[in-house]
């Protein structure tokens, strides 16, 4: 076999079951790969004796019995916002050095009881909050992808290290996480494909929670049929998370067939941007065209709250990290700040919280408690969710009249250098324009690699499926995979 | 809305960040710059459109009043930046 770090979830399966790999060699491969690629700053925290201890046992699990899950002894990488046993969970952040949890969380649980093999904990933007990996304590996740002759890129935010190291070959695939865009924005500018589900289909127990109503967790992989394959084993039913859906989860795998005739495929008019790059245009009218060859009906359908979706966004998320991050105050578990003599209580939160956190983490919880805040409440909280509800309705009434789903561009340009300098907070968060609806509306979203710009550099495109068909969203995206014919590798520089 | 120097302080103080009063100029700056992004809020009539209040529309699920986990005081206080004879310790609370 060639390169074992560079199989698909699917190929290494049926390596693995046809005795011509083991989970051993395909995890001393991606390993060694992971041990090349420091340069990158994609892996946060290594996991090399554990990952061999698990691999053993999924190679005994493999032969003792041929109905192993699907998952068992593949190579994967977990984002450091999951909760991982005895392994370090910082979010990427200062404030929770140190700290060790006791348990799992259920996603990444799920994927260790069916065998998989966690390889190390990946970079990602502290506490989930940024679109370029750049918020980390760790240092910048980078891109594998480069312009020719050009400067280091972002990998994309939050999710950097997971798209970075899948798009590397470090794993064969890894989990995000998406509040905002934050699977589909890194997928895109890495040329892999990110699954944010449906609100509700993964649990969050145990996720370092950034906005409750918003978080979801989702696979990033090389190929859609991955995404179905990983996808099934981190979703389904958990009393521990009250918002986990108690609805059966489908074989995705089986579902792709790749037709999709009759299929009505909805094109919004407000996601066509002022000032959108050209390359990003013609990508999605491709995009648009290899779907109607594939026999697909191209609707033109219109979203008209979109425009306001972001606005929302960074009222509504703020608020809820402001609460959920009230939880970091060094009494309980990460970094307490060292006090000075006469220093009581609140001075200790607020040294610890000055010190943990970093820059746009504490620029949020600020927002986030300013709009909660008495006498604004009801112009900024209560106003975001009512406009929340306008843009849920937006999406229903789409479905409603017969759209199966919705294709736009995943983001508004291909990745961008690292370290630019961003004066105005603001223009950080349009990266999550074409995204964030999806997130307010709690639907599932894909983002597919569909072409590549005037640079090399690659291009996503973002299918919208209905709530809970995850199924029919992963069979019209494999269609799109399939036409588009994306196969191209970033040359090793690292 | 603008927000002036004395009411950022207000804020850094309620979310409990310490902010040193010379950074405060830039950090309300930064703050008129994401509230003048989301006053465009202000331009929608939505008065007869009730808040979301779950995004997926599901009752929650109710279970037995049972005591379910309990009895791993150690596992509670193992990352704790301070723990003494089985007790989170803080600085003096009460004088």
């Amino acid at each position: 076999m060639g390169d074992l770090n560079k199989l698909t979830i699917a190929e290494a399966r049926d390596a693995l079951r046809k005795g011509e790999t083991t989970a051993v060699a395909l995890t001393e491969a991606c390993l060694k790969a992971i041990d090349s690629a420091d340069a990158l700053g994609a892996v946060a925290h290594k996991t090399p004796d554990l990952a061999l201890e698990r691999a053993r046992a999924a190679d005994e699990r493999l032969q003792a019995r041929e109905e192993a899950p699907a998952m068992c002894g593949i190579p994967v990488g977990i984002k450091d916002l999951f909760c991982t046993e005895g392994v370090p969970s910082q979010a990427a952040s200062k404030i929770l050095e140190g700290f060790r949890p006791d348990y799992e969380s259920t996603v990444s649980g799920k994927l260790k009881d069916a065998g998989a093999v966690m390889v190390g904990k990946l970079n990602m933007d502290e506490f989930a909050m940024g679109s370029s990996n750049e918020t980390s304590v760790y240092g910048n996740a980078i891109n594998p992808w480069k312009a020719e002759g050009g400067a280091a890129l972002t990998p994309g935010g939050s999710s950097g290290g997971s798209a970075s190291a899948v798009a590397a070959d470090l794993c064969l695939a890894a989990t995000g996480t998406d509040t905002g865009g934050s699977i589909r924005q890194p997928a895109a500018f890495t040329g892999i494909v990110g699954l944010k589900p449906t609100y509700g289909r993964c649990s969050r127990w145990g996720i370092v929670a950034f906005a409750s109503s918003l978080d979801q967790a989702g696979p990033m992989t090389r190929t859609v049929r991955d995404a179905a394959i990983m996808g099934a084993a981190m979703m389904g039913h958990d009393p521990k998370d009250s918002t986990s859906a108690d609805m059966a989860v489908p074989d995705f795998e089986a579902m792709l067939t790749g037709d999709i005739r009759g299929k009505v495929i909805g094109i919004p008019k407000e996601y066509r941007m002022d000032g959108m790059p050209v390359a990003i245009g013609k990508l999605w009218s491709d995009g648009a065209e290899m779907l109607k060859d594939a026999g697909a009906e191209i609707r033109d359908i219109s979203l008209p709250h979109t425009r306001y979706a972001l606005p929302a966004y960074y009222v509504i998320a703020p608020a809820e990290a402001s609460s959920n991050l009230a939880r970091y105050d060094g009494v309980r578990f990460g970094h307490r700040a060292a006090l000075a003599p006469g220093d009581g209580i609140t001075e200790m939160y607020e040294k610890t919280r000055a010190e943990g956190f970093g820059d746009e983490v504490k620029r949020r919880v600020m927002i986030g408690t300013y709009v909660l805040s008495a006498g604004f409440y009801d112009a900024y909280y209560n106003r975001a969710r009512k406009v929340r509800a306008l843009i849920k309705r937006d999406f229903d009434e789409a479905f409603a009249a017969g759209v199966d789903s919705i294709l736009t561009p995943t983001t508004p340009s291909a990745a961008f250098a690292l370290g630019r300098e961003v004066s105005d907070p603001v223009e950080m968060y349009l990266n999550d324009v074409f995204t964030v609806t999806v997130n307010l509306a709690g639907l599932p979203g894909i983002s597919v690699p569909v072409g590549r710009d005037g640079q090399g550099l690659p291009l996503g495109l973002q299918l919208i499926g209905r709530p809970w068909e995850e199924g029919a969203l992963l069979n019209t995206a494999y269609a799109l995979e399939g036409a588009a014919g994306f196969v191209a590798k970033p040359a090793k520089w690292w | 809305m603008s927000i002036d120097i004395e009411t950022a302080a207000r804020v850094a103080k309620l979310a409990r960040i310490k902010v040193e009063d010379e950074d405060l100029p830039v950090l309300a700056g930064e703050f008129n710059a994401i509230l003048g992004f989301i006053e465009q809020l202000q331009q929608l009539d939505i008065d007869d459109v009730d808040p979301m209040t779950s995004v997926t529309p599901m009752r929650l699920k109710r279970r037995a009043d049972v005591v379910t986990d309990g009895n791993q005081q150690a596992k509670v206080l193992a990352n704790a930046p301070d723990a003494r004879e089985g007790f989170f310790a803080v600085p003096k609370v009460v004088e």
